[in-house]
């Protein structure tokens, strides 16, 4: 078998060339290796520490409790809890059903000109600071009512999360294939009830998944709630709700009061507390930081469940 | 009667077949440019009419006329006339959705709704405002009978309709088209992205749906339409870009005996 000149040269310089090949395999495994650690560090540290600062102040009480003033033993972040919550449902209630409805408008006429003006709005508003629209907020709604609130701080959260539930709804609808949508006018469907009954649960683990974005973006805002929650250690659903029923309020009336007061959030709890020169306030500061890291976590987690098993169900 | 038995199935059901659906000088336009010119054709009720021809030959706007789903995309426009039962339904003033339920579509690629192999049946029938269990119940087993899907999927009806095969899925497909009593029924390429034994199943369903409704299938498959079909419309491009249909007649004439060069060449598999 004769050799061609080709292969002669391929002998000659295998070994040569089969080592370079080995090192420079090695050394850019070994640095993108080290690169990748290096870039875990900061999360594990943050991590960490928050976990080593803040584990140390929680216990049940925490939970459980209203703040008690400085020298006190006890005490919680109840309120930070409670306001977190009502204000990320207030949040929801005000950006969801705009967003998805938005989302369902540019995905089926991205070339009109309200959806050019809808698409360039979103991108906008996305990239507008968040201090922004606390002050928007501030102008428009706190200052004519007079007062800081729940749902002021829920509207300024609101506008936050609304370019992230418009844009990835619509990318998610975009996903779903355009003859699903022909299938279901083709039996005479008309264009909302597709919309709503066909395209939505087609696309809709990925919208639930921007919706928890929308949330956990929202759940870490101090900013937009300065101006607009301001923040209220009393607040206390509890004695609000238990009060209410002893005193046969109505439910308007209950719900006026849990969203017509301020509220605090754990951003803000965080920030207030980290500010005062006292060294329990400072360590309580780190017990919010790490109540907020779980529940950021916890919403993750439940989203990524129950995506699994709707996934599960649909593929049988 | 040993001559009967000589008969092709064919010429036995042409005594019960007449014009169900028609298309005269149709020319369909996206924004300035025309995407079919001066379509003419008739087509038999009870039978199976074939549209063969070239990628990118209309075919599939031509069959998205008959349903007028060509009107779902913004930048196109239809001009002349498509006749149902006599009627021409490509005026301003014909109920789309009414048109939609008589002349039912089945695509390409199965693409059942996220929904229970039920609830993608019964569809069609509650947007009609059916919404007895009976009378669902009823619908959706003869649908899903008529479809041959029935003795395959009786036992897991509430099980999500992405959970069957490729060829399940478009037979559920199918039977939620048929859950509205269409009385003709368009398929794209029904079969294309299906395994063979899938393809066979559908085209022995075609044969058996036949007998009650109308079928007008595109197809890439020249054997397809050769084995399904009795009449075949051939189209083709022409130096415009247009498509046009250059030969109609019954199947068996298209593949042995076709009038155009054009269409013995492709049928042949010479090109194409």
């Amino acid at each position: 078998m004769t050799t061609t000149r080709f292969q002669e040269l391929i002998a000659k310089n295998e070994a040569a060339h089969s080592r370079r090949r080995r090192i420079t395999n090695a050394v850019m495994l070994t640095v993108t290796g080290l690169l990748t650690l290096l870039a875990l560090i900061p999360l594990f540290w943050i991590i960490g520490y928050v976990i080593y600062r803040g584990g140390s102040t929680i216990n049940l009480d925490f939970f459980t409790q209203l703040a008690r003033p400085l020298g006190m033993a006890g005490g919680g972040v109840l309120f930070s809890i409670e306001g977190t919550a009502v204000l990320t449902v207030l949040a929801c209630l005000f950006a969801i059903p705009p967003g998805v409805l938005a989302a369902f408008y540019v995905a089926r006429n991205p070339n009109t000109p309200l959806g050019v003006a809808l698409r360039f709005g979103t991108d906008v508003l996305a990239g507008v600071p968040s201090i922004v629209m606390g002050l928007f907020i501030y102008a428009l709604v706190v200052v004519p009512a007079k007062h800081y609130s729940a749902w002021a701080g829920g509207l300024a959260l609101a506008i936050l999360m609304l370019p992230i539930i418009v844009r990835t709804t619509e990318e998610m609808l975009k996903l779903v294939p355009h003859t699903m949508r022909e299938a279901s006018l083709g039996l005479g469907a008309p264009e909302w009830k597709t919309s709503l009954s066909v395209m939505f649960p087609a696309a809709l683990n990925g919208i639930i998944t921007g919706f928890l974005l929308a949330i956990a973006r929202s759940v870490g805002e101090t900013a937009p709630l300065l101006f607009t929650a301001l923040g209220n250690e009393q607040y206390d659903l509890g004695t609000i709700i238990g009060g209410g029923i002893k005193y046969h309020q109505s439910l308007s009336a209950i719900i006026g009061r849990i969203v017509n007061q301020p509220v605090d959030s754990l951003p803000l709890t965080l920030w207030k507390y980290s500010q005062q020169p006292y060294p329990e306030r400072i360590d309580e500061s780190w017990g919010v930081a790490l109540v907020l890291m779980i529940f950021v976590l916890l919403i993750e987690i439940l989203a990524r469940l129950y995506v699994e098993s709707r996934k599960r169900a649909l593929q049988g | 009667m040993q001559t009967n038995i000589a008969i092709s199935k064919n010429e036995a059901k042409s005594t019960t077949s007449s014009p169900k659906m028609g298309i005269k000088n149709l020319s369909v336009f996206y924004g300035k440019f025309r995407a079919l010119a001066e379509i003419n054709i008739t087509v038999q009720s009870n039978k199976i009419t074939a549209i063969i021809g070239p990628s990118g030959c209309g075919k599939s706007t031509l069959l998205r006329s008959f349903n007028r789903m060509n009107d779902l995309t913004a930048s196109a426009r239809m001009e002349g006339e498509i006749i149902l039962d006599g009627e021409n339904i490509n005026t301003p003033g014909v109920d789309v959705v009414d048109v939609r339920r008589r002349v039912g579509m089945v695509f390409q690629r199965p693409n059942p709704f996220p929904k229970s192999i039920y609830d993608n049946v019964a569809f069609g029938p509650r947007l009609y405002g059916i919404r007895s269990k009976n009378d669902l119940n009823e619908i959706v087993e003869k649908s899903l009978r008529q479809s041959a899907l029935w003795d395959e999927v009786k036992d897991k009806l509430h099980q999500s309709g992405l959970s069957l095969s490729g060829g399940q899925q478009q037979r559920l497909c199918i039977a939620r088209a048929l859950a509205v009593e269409p009385e003709v029924i368009l398929m794209d390429e029904p079969a294309s992205a299906l395994d063979p034994i899938s393809t066979l199943r559908i085209e022995e369903l075609m044969h058996d749906l036949v007998k009650d409704y109308t079928i007008i299938i595109v197809t890439h498959n020249m054997q397809q339409a050769a084995r399904v079909s009795d009449f075949t419309a051939m189209m083709m491009i022409d130096d415009q870009r247009a498509g046009r249909m250059i030969e109609f007649n019954e199947t068996q004439i298209i593949f042995t005996n076709p009038k155009d060069k054009r269409t013995e060449d492709y049928v042949t598999g010479r090109f194409g």
